[in-house]
């Protein structure tokens, strides 16, 4: 998020696109609702009528897969009703003039066509969004989860840049991220291209940097992204697999294509606090320690950096994962000798710029801090971009609209669409094993549209087949308003059901992120 | 500012401020039910009157401005038994079941008894009769606890926004319930439980923690939840080795004591007979325990046994930015940068 949790409450606009937030995000939620009690502006836009969209005073339910179109048309109508903020726009930014040539031809009516959306509500739309005095975008899955995902999220910092709302407290771009600690994750250098910090693994300053510190030379060449190392296993370029705290054999798209990798790479070991479908997989297993049951830190959506600490011991032999890495370590002859999280973390903030001001013992004083911190005395940074951007001036990049890579056909006539629930997370590792919301949701349902249940004979409760060209599940169906004709919504939490043997895994092609959002099937009465 | 003094003690504050905030100022104790600074003000329990020169009636303090000059007195004869009185009539229909209740020892009902010497009611007469309603998983609810200060309601309108539960009838007949007195589970409750954490008596009882141990008992851990990437801060409340509660944490810059269904009641997979406990490797086709000399060696030598590029690794976005930095330090080190995690997923 480019601004804080915190300043949700006060925001004049709220734009929520692509993001379930009551249900995957509930304390956000809360605040978006209580934004609203306020006299906030809400604008819900989702193919799903998901329960945020009730408190709206705008609900725009797009076709799935047409966000880029929806977004360049909110741009189009505040371009030409003179909304757009020109001061902020002639200061702060380049490229307007290309951006602004872009969507010239995306009109309300035109969008129309793409999206389904009521030209009036775009307007109606746009002038909220843009005439707010502070007016704030947030996004979750919804609108990166697509094979146009990366053009979805430059289309998202236009509309903002263009209105003039960055920089400024209540507005901004905000990413609501989906795991307690995926931005530290990606903070930390969990990625193929990047050390801690965002610094690019292969430019020369961050190669001697690491070199001097670790005291070994690392591999200049970007590696494979996680839908790339699947297919390498395939190709017969990866051998061996290791994997801390993930459930690729449940949560990636296209499960089949993963359970081939999983059974034919070499060697597979797998980290994790139960025998989750990847770890049954492996070929060794390492039992780790849960969060709480050891120290650290996790980095909030907001890029806040706050304390974890152990309330109880790990059960039986199981142990942190930093002290099992350690032990590895040590075989490999790498010669590490952490006396603690708190030296590793000390680490850390000696080789990342956007934590060097962050310590254990002022997260401890001051209840988190939101980085960048770039010194000690540095209070943290609660919005991004205050006075300019990172790289100086915002750039607006055009955005074209692109459908997604497979739609309803005459064979595959429903779309399918994937997501979350209030209960359960993710691959359910967790929340099924929790003794009061395993038995209380404890089973997947298939939403569908009343109008697709009448035509294909199907009620509440009936058992169908789902399959799209990559795979079928069996599973029950609730027969619901929350979707439109024509689209079927699942969540992954569910290995009975596992939606992601039908999910397509074709990739955005910067961000490869798999296009969850959208794929063709059919669904048809199956037999118990 | 305004000045104004209570129990002889001069203080200044906003002009904005209630009595209860310039007497908190002054760490001046004043007993309350219905009182939240996050909520709206209703004053309706009156366990906060106080007396102030100048005025006929008790007020309540929580609700009242100060103004200029003001003179509080928040600890005479009278208030007491203006306070004593609203126990009283507490009491007249509250069971007395301290014994086995769960609140036992933070119940702000049973601490004001204590502290008003008050430990049955005088007042005789129709009692109470509602059937327990412990339908859902999580929480009990037991309406014959309840004094109906509302904070549980405010809670749900306020806070969550759901509304899902309204103070019916009025007079004796009040209760608080969900529409038509259904259960929670027809209603619009998304099974927060932030009314579990806001409830003064023992009217909600998170069923978890039943009999797991008195609320002097526990150790509290301050942490953060595992679930979304919120950032929610939780107290754990741990007794020998297991965390037999878990509540928001009100201290929390991100949250302020704000939580959902799966932080606040999905975490006792910690105990899980299903938890790993050994390392495990495969050996004619089955995953058999080893000991972890064994695995880590095996491990050790087949990370080596290849070249870099041929190795891959997932991180993860559940462990510590420390795990996730020596993740990669580990696999960078031997020569990938194979290395991903499920951002995209």
């Amino acid at each position: 998020m480019t601004n804080s949790i915190g300043e949700i409450e006060d925001a004049g606009a709220l734009l929520v696109i692509g993001s379930n937030t009551t249900e995957t995000h509930p304390v956000i939620g809360y605040r978006m609702k209580m934004a609203k009690r306020k006299g906030a502006a809400l604008i819900v836009v989702d193919p799903r009528r998901v329960d945020l969209a009730e408190h709206a005073d705008l609900f725009l339910q797009l076709r799935p897969g047409t966000n880029e179109a929806l977004l360049n048309g909110l741009i189009h109508v505040i371009i030409e009703e003179g909304l757009a903020d020109e001061e902020f726009v002639r200061e702060r930014t380049e490229g307007f003039a290309e951006m602004a040539a872009a969507v010239k031809k995306y009109t309300p009516g035109y969008v129309e066509e793409i999206t389904g959306v009521a030209a009036d509500d775009i307007r109606r739309a746009a002038r909220l969004y843009a005439k707010a005095e502070s007016a704030a975008i947030f996004y979750t899955m919804g609108i990166t989860q697509h094979s146009s995902g990366t053009n979805n999220v430059l289309a998202v910092a236009n509309l903002a840049m263009v209105s003039g709302n960055v920089g400024k407290r209540s507005a901004g771009v905000n990413p609501l991220r989906g795991q307690n600690n995926v931005q530290g994750a990606c903070d930390m250098g969990a990625l193929p291209n990047v050390v801690t910090g965002y610094q690019r693994v292969d430019h020369r300053d961050t190669q001697s940097k690491f070199k001097k510190d670790w005291g070994v030379k690392l591999p200049v060449a970007p590696g494979l992204t996680a839908t790339e190392i699947i297919d390498g296993i395939l190709d017969g370029g990866i051998k061996v697999l290791y994997v801390m705290g993930e459930n690729p054999a449940l949560s990636d798209a296209n499960l089949n294509h993963v359970l081939e990798a999983l059974a034919k790479v070499e060697f597979l070991v797998v980290q994790d606090i139960f025998l989750t479908e990847t770890a049954a997989q492996a070929d060794v297993v390492l039992p780790a320690a849960a969060f709480a049951e050891k120290h650290g830190t996790f980095t909030n959506t907001e890029r806040r950096v706050q304390l974890v600490r152990q309330a109880v011991n790990p059960p039986g032999e199981a142990r942190a994962d930093w002290v099992i890495l350690q032990e590895l370590a040590s075989r490999l002859g790498l010669g590490w000798s952490y006396g603690g999280p708190e030296e590793v973390f000390q680490e850390i903030a000696r080789l990342t710029p956007s934590y060097a001001g962050i310590s254990y013992k002022r997260l401890e004083e001051e209840g988190g801090l939101q980085w960048p911190c770039p010194d000690a005395e540095h209070p943290g940074t609660p919005y991004l971009h205050a006075n300019q951007f990172a790289g100086g001036k915002g750039h607006f990049t055009p955005v074209e609209y692109q459908p997604p890579a497979e739609e309803p056909d005459a064979e595959y006539p429903l779309l399918l669409t994937t997501g979350r629930n209030l209960f359960h997370y993710h691959t359910g590792t967790m929340t099924r094993r929790s003794s009061a919301i395993g038995p209380f949701k404890p089973e997947e349902m298939a939403q569908i549209s009343k109008e697709d249940a009448e035509k294909l004979g199907i009620e509440e409760g009936d058992l169908v087949k789902i399959s799209s060209r990559r795979g079928e599940v069996k599973v029950k169906v609730q027969v619901t308003e929350i979707v439109p004709p024509g689209v079927v919504f699942m969540t992954f939490h569910f290995h009975e059901a596992a939606v992601n043997l039908l999910t397509n895994s074709k990739v955005d092609p910067v961000a490869k992120i798999p296009e969850y959002k959208v794929c063709a099937v059919k669904l048809e009465k199956a037999v118990p | 500012m305004v000045s104004l003094t209570i129990n002889g003690q001069k203080v200044e504050v906003e002009p904005e401020a209630t009595i209860l905030q310039a007497a908190e100022k002054l760490g001046v104790f004043i007993p309350t039910f219905c009182y939240s600074p996050q909520l709206t003000l209703v004053g309706a329990c009156r366990m906060c009157v106080v007396e102030v020169e100048g005025m006929r009636a008790l007020v309540a303090s929580c609700c009242t401005p100060v103004r200029d000059g003001m003179v509080v007195h928040t600890d005479t004869e009278r208030v007491h038994t203006a306070r004593k009185i609203n126990l009283n009539l507490l009491l007249a229909n509250h069971p007395l079941d301290c014994l086995t209740c769960e609140k036992n020892g933070n119940c702000r009902l049973q601490d004001y008894c204590y502290l008003y010497g008050v430990s049955e009611s005088d007042f005789k007469g129709d009692r109470k009769d509602y059937a327990l309603e412990d339908t859902n998983p999580f929480f009990i609810r037991d309406m014959n606890k309840c004094i109906l200060c509302g904070l549980c309601v405010r809670t749900c309108h306020e806070i969550n926004g759901a509304g899902a539960i309204e103070i019916m009838n009025r007079g004796f007949d009040s209760k608080v319930s969900a529409a038509f007195y259904d259960p929670l589970e027809n209603s619009p409750c998304v099974f927060c439980g932030m009314c579990v954490d806001a409830c003064p008596v023992g009217a909600l009882t998170p069923k978890q923690s039943i009999g797991k141990g008195r609320s002097y008992e526990l150790e509290t851990v301050k942490t953060v939840c595992p679930y979304c990437g919120t950032g929610c801060g939780l107290e754990l409340y741990v007794k020998n080795n297991e965390v037999v509660r878990v509540k928001g944490d009100p201290s929390n810059p991100v949250s302020r004591g704000q939580v959902c269904v799966k932080g606040h009641f999905g975490t006792d997979f910690l105990k899980s007979p299903e938890r790993l406990t050994t390392p495990l490797i495969r050996k004619n086709g089955e995953l058999v325990e080893s000991s972890w000399d064994e695995a880590l060696d095996l491990v050790a030598e087949k990370l080596k046994g290849v070249k870099g590029t041929e190795l891959a690794g997932f991180s993860s976005a559940r462990a510590t930015n420390e795990e996730n930095y020596l993740f990669q330090k580990l696999l960078r080190s031997l020569g990938t940068n194979n290395i991903d995690h499920c951002a995209r997923l």
